[in-house]
């Protein structure tokens, strides 16, 4: 097997086995900590028979061991259980709220990394001067206040008073793509700028670590110009790093999502995750959560997959 | 140590001060009483009122000052939790080596593979949030990362001579990691500190402003935002005060932190 598919599939391996252990773990917090679901729905003043009973009723008193893989047998399905508080089957919720939050997320990304990478090269070509230092001085502000407030500032100045976007964003089928496009612009906007600092930031560094390697300077003393310096060299080192840091913020960018689609009342997983938190509905957070969590670790893995097999050395070994 | 000073260092020095001094005397220094109405909803800025009234006739200003109280503390004990946890446990993982650190070491592997936020969230789904509850949460949340720095920065002190030298020498293991790595590793970590208490000020306002942090009548700055969110929309500002106080904090702590990370680099020939 060539050596490549062997670090691909170890790093899948490892890969699984942390999403195995992160459910795990998730599972295993709300089961350590005091309370249950059959605690949540009698309440504090419920007596210790009919708690009993309830647990005895919802399965609740046999070992944590066989629930758990029950519950992650039942995730892998599409079977999530019912929520607590009204009785709706998880599964529902979350297939309609997850294409809400994929839709935001993906205009974010569209967005964000472009823009996010062409600043960063501006950063690299005009180092140290002007243009350079107006970027860090916006990344710096940028990672100093916390989403929702950026989402509130840009609300109180663009829907308030320039009446540009609006304030909530509220979306259903019945929209057209542009008018879906206009809810959801405020909402984007904060993402963009909550990624876009970290990821021009990462981007000038991975740039600017290629471009001092020796073998650039060698390409440069060997007289090739500057275009094929960057085409032949600096280019198939660099989109190892770059891709890593695109990957990396588009999981930062999962958990922007949970607040910002607080602030806009957005119909998303964010928003249904904490309402479940605020009325301790565990059998939706563990849901919500584990899909969070599971988004997270798998676009980690997708950044190392693709940065091995981006990685010309690795590619043909010696 | 203060001769020299950068204008930068000493600027985010004054603010960074100003916000403790307001945190620890919020009682003297504030006009009214935390939870007092005072006057009317949403009052603008006046004489008795410098930054208004708050969603229920609360003077706002008052507000601010014990909200900073809050967050401040919290934070303060958060990152306190953090670094004493992250770094001990990092210390003993790097002295120590072998299973210790492997079994250490991919634990916290796995908690930092789910976002902070995340794990918090479905903490708190079964647990009260009370001022302790939130230090410990966030604190222990938070030591994964002080443990894979302090680990890393230890990693590289406990292969030098003196280390080698106190080991044979026969110490025990709490006299190598506080007589022999803490003093060599303090100044990374002194501006590491100042980072993850800026991370901790902006992860207890997300847990308010969520709803899940600091719960009210309690005043803290990501609650203030929650309760006044509803005026943003009749162009009221009251719900943008937070911010100013959030990012001058922040961008003050980082001017620190900045100062003291390069203070010790070029003391230490690069190395940080």
């Amino acid at each position: 097997m060539h050596p490549i598919l062997k670090l691909v599939a170890e790093r899948l391996g490892i890969g699984l086995l942390l999403l195995l252990a992160a459910s795990a773990l998730i599972f295993g917090l709300t089961e350590v900590l005091p309370g249950d679901a059959a605690q949540a729905i009698l309440g504090q003043a419920a007596t210790p028979e009919s708690l009993a009973n309830l647990r005895a009723e919802m399965g609740l008193d046999r070992p944590a061991f066989t629930r758990y893989f029950e519950w992650l047998g039942g995730i892998m399905t599409g079977d999530m259980g019912v929520a607590l508080t009204n009785k709706l089957p998880i599964g529902d919720q979350v297939a309609s709220r997850m294409s809400n939050t994929l839709f935001l997320a993906f205009w974010a990304a569209i967005i964000s990394v472009p823009l996010a990478l062409v600043l960063g090269l501006i950063a690299v070509r005009y180092q140290n001067r002007w243009p350079d230092k107006i970027i860090s001085g916006i990344t710096l502000a940028s990672i100093s206040l916390p989403e929702f407030m950026i989402a509130y500032l840009l609300i109180f100045f663009f829907a308030v008073q320039l009446f540009w976007a609006p304030s909530f964003a509220s979306i259903n089928d019945s929209m057209t793509l542009l008018e879906q496009l206009h809810a959801i612009s405020l909402p984007v906007a904060v993402l963009t700028l909550v990624v876009l600092a970290h990821m021009m930031r990462m981007t000038r560094a991975a740039i600017l670590n290629v471009m001092q390697s020796a073998y650039i300077e060698t390409a440069e003393l060997k007289g090739l110009n500057t275009f094929a310096v960057i085409r032949k060299h600096a280019f198939p080192n660099a989109i190892a790093p770059i891709v890593n840091v695109v990957m990396i913020n588009l999981a930062y960018l999962v958990v922007g999502v949970v607040v910002v689609e607080v602030v806009f009342a957005y119909p998303g997983m964010g928003q249904y995750l904490v309402d479940a938190v605020v009325k301790r509905d565990v059998p939706v957070v563990l849901a919500c959560g584990v899909i969070f969590a599971a988004v997270y670790i798998i676009l980690n893995i997708v950044a190392d997959v693709v940065s091995i097999l981006a990685n010309p050395r690795l590619r043909h070994p010696k | 140590m203060f001769k020299n000073i950068p204008l930068s260092a000493a600027i985010g020095l004054i603010i960074t001060g100003t916000y403790f001094l307001a945190a620890i005397f919020a009682d003297l220094i504030a006009p009214y009483g935390m939870a007092e109405a005072v006057g009317d909803v949403w009052e603008p800025s006046s004489a008795e009122h410098w930054l208004g009234t708050d969603q229920i006739g609360r003077d706002l200003l008052t507000r601010m000052i014990y909200g900073g109280q809050t967050t401040i503390l919290i934070a303060t004990l958060a990152t306190i939790l953090s670094f004493v946890t992250g770094s001990v446990l990092g210390f003993i993982a790097a002295v120590s080596g072998g299973w210790i650190d492997q079994i250490m070491s991919r634990l916290v592997d796995l908690f930092m593979s789910i976002p902070s936020l995340i794990l918090a969230l479905v903490i708190l789904s079964s647990i009260e949030a009370t001022v302790v509850t939130l230090v410990v949460i966030m604190g222990l949340l938070d030591s994964t990362r002080v443990y894979r720095l302090s680990r890393a920065v230890a990693v590289d002190i406990s292969v030098m001579d003196y280390v080698e030298a106190a080991r044979l020498r026969g110490e025990k293991l709490s006299w190598i990691i506080f007589r022999e790595i803490l003093p060599n590793a303090l100044s990374p970590l002194v501006a590491e500190m100042g980072l993850r208490f800026i991370f901790m000020v902006l992860f207890i306002s997300t847990l308010s402003f969520l709803g899940i942090g600091v719960q009210p009548p309690l005043a803290d700055w990501g609650g203030i935002v929650k309760e006044n969110k509803e005026g943003i929309n009749f162009g009221i500002g009251a719900a943008l005060y937070p911010a100013v106080a959030i990012a001058t904090l922040a961008i003050s702590v980082n001017l620190i932190a900045d100062w003291i990370l390069n203070r010790t680099t070029s003391l230490k020939g690069g190395r940080g």
